[in-house]
């Protein structure tokens, strides 16, 4: 690959690696810092953290349930830990990741020094890490039910009245309430961040229909994010005044409605889907273009897909209530924005393939993931098709046949998107280049683990086995699906310790980056690697959606097209 | 069975499967059901597994035996079909081209730089728009069959309340059930537990409550799934096409012992289902010989919770004025055996541990004289 020339020279200062300050001294920078980088790289750890634990509370279900009439984990354990599970996938593993990839990469993407709200983002990450403190802190103070301990054990979308005093006594769901409460805080401020950056802070020449779609899909997802948390937040204050001033909004003994949680909740709980899976197209979105050596196939249309996600996304969340008994009328209104959304879903599906096809494609491991990506999101949305026809839902809502499918969208789809653009930025983010051998490695044993246990989950639930039992009958069937999908978690936890390993050995030992080792085209490549504080030493200025490839090649640069 | 990939053999196991489980064969009407055996077949390799060792059980939605569930089975063969087939186009074309357009090791020329095309991407827009009119409209006609069913006069009224974590069934007065004896024509007629009784080939209507949590009622041969929400009525609807026993469970998540709260749906001919109701029309059994288990109940707490005749009216636990007409106990987390019973009234947690049922810390003598009194209830 041509080395390119950065378009402007960053000050030639070295970046001193950080073991030859004293230990206080560099926690205390990482503190009290507020760049953007910094704080990326916080959200993005702090969310791997998170992903290990849930990974763990995951396996241990996964033990219980390998076999039938299991007693590994009592009730009791098992509630608290498929909720546990649950929210903190959710809100403290998947979304710091997502907020990480967009607090380090949009700045550099659109030129520009740092977020708009340098003190925010500093605010927002540890509101986001002080609310999964509270959380967890419930397995040691809160007081639940006799003789089980104590982490809250009504489910992550804690439908009412299980919440309510009368069934749900000691604190429990208080640190579920608290902890999702503050986090949300942070995320609706780091939102907003984000937000205000890509409107305010772009470089000279980028104009809106020259932005990255990386960049387009994080604007999305922040606006997303501006309007979604919003319900939670009051619903959980709501829940708050329910449990402790006497309020009825959902104490059904009193003339409140369970279903009006329901629809609280997923009014925030299906964007939220969108806001997690929208930076993984973004991650797709760039790193399938520079693989298969081609700019995006119909960059127009992307944006128009991707905005108008965000918009019908706004109007699905019924249909994760098809089965509470709504009249023909809504549900068929349901069924049909739910299908309607698959339209922009697939030409995104379309786009990408066109992207690689007529292009040159290099198998590194970020393009590997993308594949793997593509294919799997492909039959994420199929199954979600399935789920959208109100009637089939009332066979497979609530089943694992449920679980299969959304977890074929977040493992399959964003946690695929995010070791995809974990392999692509990891140079730029440490000078060091990820071992390519270490990330097969991890991709295949990632991805033989993620079909054993996500391809055969379907089948208990197309059976009849429904979600959130800790154990089951030997007569139903179930037995023999239930260990395959077990024993694809072992595969899963190795290919993570690889990983992990990788990003360790690669730190201290990957061959040295360069400014653009994969001859890329946005800003973040003209930059040193890792960036200096600054970023840019004096804004670049564009003329076109791919900067970089209007310097390499000068005699047929991009600004002639567009 | 894995061998088995062709239709007629896919056809083959489904009626071996259906004529163990005492049902007639299954209908297999359109022809998008036949392209997808092969689905269905690894759907339920499981169950035939399963049945060698003794009764299937295996609660399959691509084995229905009820009009709601053979209309969903029947929408769902056709929305796989589409998914299937567009799966096959959009995978073919990814893998076409990761194999075709590969990156020669020599060749360092980059491709030629395509930013998009009006036409093929107008034809990825429309043709997904086309395809969602048909689904929507395929669902929306399902929709409207089930939820806007009619019923006749011979149909079945029963009331379903979930409780944390078992459930009770209510007749009132009907057709079918005429309630001799009853003047007060408000009160149900039968009160039961966990195992629901109707007669094959009639519509029942079940009208969905909740005592406390959210439940949902799910049997998946017989109908889709409908909540039980406190504070509200929901309603659904069945009308079996095969006697049979048929098996579900909740499917909304309610407290500790969710998992335990499992459903017996027994579609019994017309006269079985006569003969039923008039056992559980009868009043309870009263037998001198176990007089003192009767009186271990009148003394202790037991009477606070459960109704037996006009014995004991407790509200809080399942009725037992009939309860040796039931197969399980604890709603389907043990056979209603002598062992069992002894073993629940003693620990409870040993059979479903977090249920609500407190152990009552009975001595030996007292447990062996209430078991042989509730052995007497049938």
């Amino acid at each position: 690959m041509a080395d390119a020339q950065p378009m402007v020279p960053p000050l030639a200062i070295p970046q001193e690696r950080e073991g030859t300050r004293p230990f206080v001294q560099v926690m205390h920078d990482w503190i009290v810092t507020v760049d953007h980088k910094r704080l990326g790289l916080m959200y993005f750890s702090y969310g791997i953290v998170a992903l290990v634990v849930g990974g763990i509370e995951a396996s241990i279900m996964r033990a219980q349930l390998a076999f039938a009439n299991n007693h590994l984990v009592s009730p009791e354990v098992f509630n608290r830990l498929f909720t546990m599970h649950g929210t903190t996938m959710i809100f403290f593993a998947a979304m710091p990741i997502v907020f990480g990839f967009a607090n380090y990469l949009v700045p550099l993407m659109i030129g520009a020094r740092d977020m708009a709200f340098p003190r925010l983002n500093a605010w927002g990450f540890w509101m986001s890490a002080l609310g999964g403190v509270i959380l967890y802190f419930s397995f040691v103070g809160g007081f639940g039910l006799y003789g089980a301990g104590s982490a809250p054990d009504v489910g992550w979308f804690a439908y009412a009245p299980l919440t309510s005093p009368a069934f749900s006594v000691g604190h429990s769901t208080d640190y579920w309430i608290v902890g999702l409460l503050i986090s949300g805080f942070g995320s609706i401020a780091t939102g907003l961040n984000i937000m205000t950056t890509i409107l305010c802070m772009r470089c000279p020449g980028m104009k809106l229909g020259r932005m990255p779609l990386f960049v387009w899909m994080n604007t999305v997802m922040a606006g997303l994010v501006l309007v979604a948390i919003g319900p939670l937040t009051a619903a959980q204050l709501m829940l708050l005044i329910d449990r402790y001033l006497g309020g009825h909004f959902f104490d059904t003994q009193a003339g409140g409605s369970a279903v009006i949680w329901m629809h609280f909740f997923w009014i925030f709980g299906h964007p939220e889907v969108y806001i997690l899976v929208l930076p993984a197209f973004a991650v797709v979105s760039e790193v399938i273009p520079v693989f298969s050596r081609k700019p995006i196939f119909g960059y127009n249309i992307m944006v128009a897909a991707t905005v108008s996600i965000g918009f019908i996304s706004l109007g699905v969340w019924a249909h994760h209530m098809f089965t509470v008994g709504m009249t023909s009328y809504a549900n068929a209104f349901f069924v049909a924005s739910t299908a309607a959304i698959a339209v922009p879903t697939g030409i995104k599906i379309f786009n990408w393939v066109g992207t690689m096809w007529g292009g040159k494609i290099i198998f590194k491991t970020p393009m590997l993931f993308c594949i793997a990506f593509l294919c799997q999101f492909l039959i994420a949305g199929l199954t979600g098709i399935m789920l959208a026809a109100a009637p089939f839902d009332w066979q497979l809502g609530n089943s694992y046949f449920v679980i299969a499918h959304f977890h074929y969208v977040i493992l399959g789809g964003i946690v695929f998107g995010v070791f995809a653009g974990a392999y692509y930025w990891f140079p730029k983010v440490t000078g060091r280049m990820m071992s390519e051998t270490l990330g097969k490695w991890h991709f295949w044993l990632f991805l033989i683990g993620f079909h054993m246990t996500f391809d055969f989950m379907h089948i208990p639930g197309l059976l009849g086995m429904p979600r959130r039992i800790y154990t089951y009958e030997a007569s139903r069937g179930w037995e023999t699906w239930n260990l395959i999908v077990s024993i694809g978690v072992i595969f899963q936890a190795l290919g993570v310790l690889v990983w992990v390993f990788n990003v360790i050995r690669s730190y201290f030992k990957g061959k040295i980056a360069g400014s653009d080792p994969w001859d890329a085209w946005t800003l973040e490549w003209s930059t040193s690697s890792p960036p200096p504080d600054y970023n840019y030493a004096e804004l670049p200025v564009i003329r076109s959606r791919r900067p970089l490839w209007d310097l390499k090649h000068p005699e047929d640069p991009d600004w002639k097209y567009e | 069975m894995q061998q088995v990939v062709g239709s007629n053999g896919a056809m083959h196991l489904r009626s071996t499967n259906c004529e163990i489980r005492n049902l007639t064969p299954c209908r297999l009407s359109s022809r998008a059901s036949r392209v997808l055996l092969a689905i269905s077949v690894a759907a339920h390799a499981p169950a035939i597994l399963a049945s060698t060792g003794g009764p299937s059980s295996t609660p399959s939605i691509f084995n229905p035996a009820s009009t709601p569930a053979a209309e969903i089975h029947r929408l769902s063969l056709f929305v796989i079909a589409i998914c299937l087939a567009i799966f096959l186009v959009v995978f073919s074309l990814i893998v076409y081209s990761t194999i075709k357009f590969r990156k020669k090791a020599d060749d360092n020329q980059e491709p030629p730089q395509i930013y998009g095309s009006n036409q093929v991407e107008l034809a990825w827009t429309v043709i997904p728009i086309l395809i969602v009119v048909v689904l929507f409209l395929a669902a929306a006609r399902v929709i409207h069959a089930v939820e806007d069913a009619q019923f006749p006069p011979n149909t079945i009224e029963v009331t379903a309340t979930g409780h944390q974590f078992w459930w009770e069934f209510q007749y009132p007065a009907s057709a079918q059930i005429r309630c001799p004896g009853r003047s007060d024509s408000t009160s149900p007629c039968i009160t039961t537990a966990n195992e629901l009784h109707v007669p094959v080939g009639a519509p029942t209507h079940i009208v969905l409550l909740s005592a406390d949590t959210d439940h949902s009622f799910w049997v998946p041969q017989l109908a889709g799934k409908i909540d039980l929400i406190p504070n509200r009525r929901n309603e659904m609807w069945i009308e079996p096409h095969d006697v049979g026993h048929y098996v579900g469970q909740c499917a909304q998540y309610c407290g500790t012992q969710h998992a335990k709260m499992l459903l017996n749906v027994m579609v019994d001919t017309p006269e079985d289902f006569q003969k039923w109701v008039q056992q559980q029309e009868a009043p309870a059994m009263v037998s001198d010989q176990v007089a003192a288990g009767r009186k271990v109940f009148e003394t202790n707490a037991c009477m606070n919770c459960h109704t037996i005749g006009t014995i004991a009216q407790g509200r809080f636990g399942p009725d037992l004025t009939h309860l040796m007409s039931r197969t399980t106990i604890a709603a389907g987390a043990a056979p209603n055996t002598q062992e069992n019973l002894t073993l629940w009234v003693k620990t409870p947690d040993a059979i479903k541990p977090g249920c609500l049922m407190p152990a009552m810390q009975l001595d030996d003598q007292d447990v062996t004289a209430l078991v042989a009194y509730l052995m007497s209830l049938h």
